[in-house]
């Protein structure tokens, strides 16, 4: 889909004043950090330590496509759609939307910029004020912007509700009176108000049950056929990922291991963690689940309070070697990939690889963390 | 495909979005809101609603205290030395005359009781007013913004709840002397940190729900997320804290009349009037009696009516009553 055939938002922020080549990119992440300062105080000093959510990722969004983001819970995939969300400040790094870079904005500037990313949350449940009525829940968007009258806002909200399948009847019920989907269709009503040009949909269905989950899917995906909506989806689904990605990320420990389009993914991932985590898909043939290769990672994911050196993964990784210990391997394209296929691992897999047969050559001990952490090995050994 | 997940695409397919999903009652359109719930919870409750109908007629007692007047003939401040007091010049007992007796001076207890009420309750419902205004504001900035801000404040309530009050109250009064608006001023004052503590805490947790992340990401102010989005959400506890207030605050101006800092005779004040009253306890009981009541039959439907009040908002009462 070009840029052409977005509706143009009509907020004063849009630079968009010049025409954006169409293969440019919506939505540009540049080395994007974000480390949260954790306390561990004690009675007379206080140390500090960072955990780094999210360290040094570079992503691109196109116009009207959905960019799939997975990874298993704490790999940072939240954190990095709150800060394309410009809900947290940036460590470092840069993130440009449309032309304009939004990383440095305050609160202020950010404000029209709203109208253009908006966000749909995990929880339908905390997402929604359990005190207020869902009607002005919806209106909420037109009010913070100071649009419309208030006879035209109640028409727009039912408008909305019965664009996301709500009866617009409801409008003075409470989110409380409202099942798990019926509440996510609140969120992404919310969200659509302002027809933003991209929405950051955190896990938006991963609290929900599978029938509503397809439901939610639909909906969502019919709106970015309507509307012409980008999607950063998050969610470490990959069955959901895959239904409604054009593009898939793949997240471990803070950083992007591997990016491609979505069949690229599945027929053909590079990277062990990447193939790790489909192997764990669930099958639905008993016979097909039988002959393929699981491959079962050992070890919980390390702290990022004090991420493994080199290749993060290498704790974790079948095919980790002696190098994957001291080289951070950098995303790029591996064997005779396209473009749009990068990996960050030294010893890609090649297609049709069995990762399964393969063991981790590396000695025991170097399986350690970066070389800050001094432990004291030898006190044990005078023990008997 | 080397890899077949379980394809969610014929799931997704086969479900048609746009269905009510099951379970949603037609018909009722208007919503329940929580507060509407709490108030069906609180009907239910029979102590509470005796306190409640008890309130409502010390309220009406105060504010039509000059029907009193008008009834028995006497005025609150009226010294009826001739009828009201015996030969010996003590307080007559209670007759139809004086309902509830007289006082030393020949004044109608009754009557009094009736415009005492209204000191009572104006310093009681002002002065919890004043405190929770300020404890409202003091709670949601400190929760709300954090840092230097929560550290400040949270310190500066530490310091109110530290001060002895009574002590304070004297020293001010002495200095200002007594009267209405240093009563209710100084028990507002020193009552407003623990409702600053109470919400504070809510709200510290309440801004970590997701609900303020999508209100910050819709663009919204940080006055805008402290006042619709998170103020509703701590009132619950406020409503019920304010409730629980009232009676103690009633006690408090009681207790500074008692020690002749409240409000100046010959202003009618129940405090005032126990006061008066113990010096005559064992040859006119009703004098000390009747005012007693007064102030422990109020405190006590305020404190049953708070206490039902609480049980409303608290979700897991409702099947504690069936």
């Amino acid at each position: 889909m070009s840029d052409k055939d977005q509706p143009v938002a009509p907020g004063p922020a849009a630079s968009g004043v010049h025409d954006v080549p169409s293969d440019n990119p919506l939505l540009q992440v540049k080395n994007v950090t974000k480390s949260f300062p954790v306390h561990t105080t004690s009675l007379f000093r206080r140390d500090h330590e960072f955990v780094h959510a999210v360290d040094d990722v570079s992503l691109e969004v196109r116009s009207g496509e959905t960019l799939g983001l997975v990874g298993e819970t704490g790999c940072g995939k939240s954190t990095l759609a709150r800060c394309i969300a410009r809900l947290y400040d940036l460590t470092s790094g840069s993130v440009t939307f449309d032309g304009t870079d939004i990383s440095t904005k305050s609160r202020r500037e950010m404000r029209p910029l709203r109208r253009q990313i908006q966000m749909i949350f995990q929880d339908p449940y905390g997402s929604l004020n359990p005190r207020r009525r869902v009607g002005s829940i919806i209106g909420d968007p037109f009010v913070i912007h100071g649009i419309d009258s208030r006879g035209d806002r109640k028409q727009k909200v039912q408008d909305l509700m019965e664009l996301v399948g709500l009866n617009p009847e409801h409008y003075n019920r409470f989110p409380a009176e409202f099942s798990g989907g019926q509440r996510q269709r609140i969120g992404t009503a919310r969200a659509l108000a302002l027809r933003p040009r991209m929405v950051v949909c955190d896990e938006p269905v991963s609290a929900l049950d599978v029938s509503i989950q397809a439901q939610i899917i639909n909906l969502l995906k019919d709106l970015q056929n309507d509307f012409g909506l980008t999607y950063i989806f998050i969610s470490h689904d990959l069955s959901v990922v895959r239904h409604v990605s054009d593009r898939i990320a793949v997240m471990y420990l803070g950083r992007i291991v591997e990016v491609a389009p979505a069949s690229e993914i599945f027929e053909n991932s590079r990277h062990p963690y990447t193939r790790a985590l489909l192997s764990a898909l669930p099958v639905a043939d008993p016979d097909e689940a039988d002959r393929r290769e699981r491959i079962v990672l050992v070890g919980d994911i390390p702290s990022p309070t004090n991420p493994p050196s080199g290749c993060r993964f290498h704790t974790r990784c079948p095919k980790a070697r002696a190098d994957c210990v001291k080289t951070d391997p950098q995303l790029g394209r591996a064997f005779d990939d396209g473009v749009e296929h990068v990996t960050a691992c030294l010893h890609p897999l090649a297609v049709g690889e069995d990762l399964s047969l393969s063991r981790p050559q590396i000695e025991d001990s170097e399986i350690l963390r970066a070389p800050t952490n001094p432990e004291p090995e030898t006190s044990t050994g005078g023990m008997p | 495909m080397s890899l077949d997940p379980i394809s969610l695409s014929e799931a997704v397919e086969a479900v048609d979005y746009t269905g009510q999903e099951p379970g949603t009652p037609e018909g009722k359109i208007e919503g329940r809101s929580p507060w509407l719930l709490a108030w069906q919870r609180l009907r239910r409750d029979r102590v509470a609603m005796i306190s409640l109908v008890l309130i409502i007629l010390i309220v009406l007692m105060a504010v039509f205290a000059p029907l009193a007047t008008w009834i028995t003939g006497h005025a609150p401040n009226e010294q009826y030395r001739q009828i009201g007091l015996t030969a010996d010049g003590l307080p007559k007992g209670p007759s139809s005359q004086f309902w509830m007796g007289t006082d030393d001076l020949g004044r109608d207890i009754f009557v009094r009781i009736a415009y005492g009420a209204r000191v009572s309750l104006l310093v009681g419902v002002v002065a919890t007013g004043i405190a929770v205004a300020i404890g409202v504001i003091v709670g949601l900035a400190a929760g709300f913004f954090g840092g230097l801000v929560d550290t400040v404040l949270a310190r500066l309530v530490d310091v109110i709840l530290c001060v002895p009050f009574l002590l304070v109250a004297i020293a001010l009064v002495s200095i200002t002397g007594p009267g209405l608006s240093i009563t209710i001023l100084v028990i507002g004052f020193f009552s407003w940190a623990s409702v600053a503590r109470i919400v504070r805490g809510q709200v510290l947790s309440l801004r970590e729900r997701e609900f303020v992340e999508a209100a910050r990401s819709l663009g919204a102010s940080d006055r805008r997320i402290m006042f619709v989005d998170i103020l509703p959400n701590v009132l619950a506890p406020v409503i019920v804290y304010t409730t629980l207030l009232i009676p103690v605050v009633i006690v408090v101006e009681a207790t500074l009349t008692f020690l002749g800092l409240g409000l100046p005779p010959p202003t009618a004040d129940w405090g005032g009037m126990i006061s008066d009253g113990q010096a005559y306890y064992t040859t006119s009981w009703w004098f000390l009696i009747f005012p007693g009541l007064a102030l422990l039959i109020t405190t006590l439907a305020f404190n049953l009516f708070g206490d039902g009040v609480r049980d409303a908002f608290d979700p897991r009462s409702d099947q504690l009553l069936k």
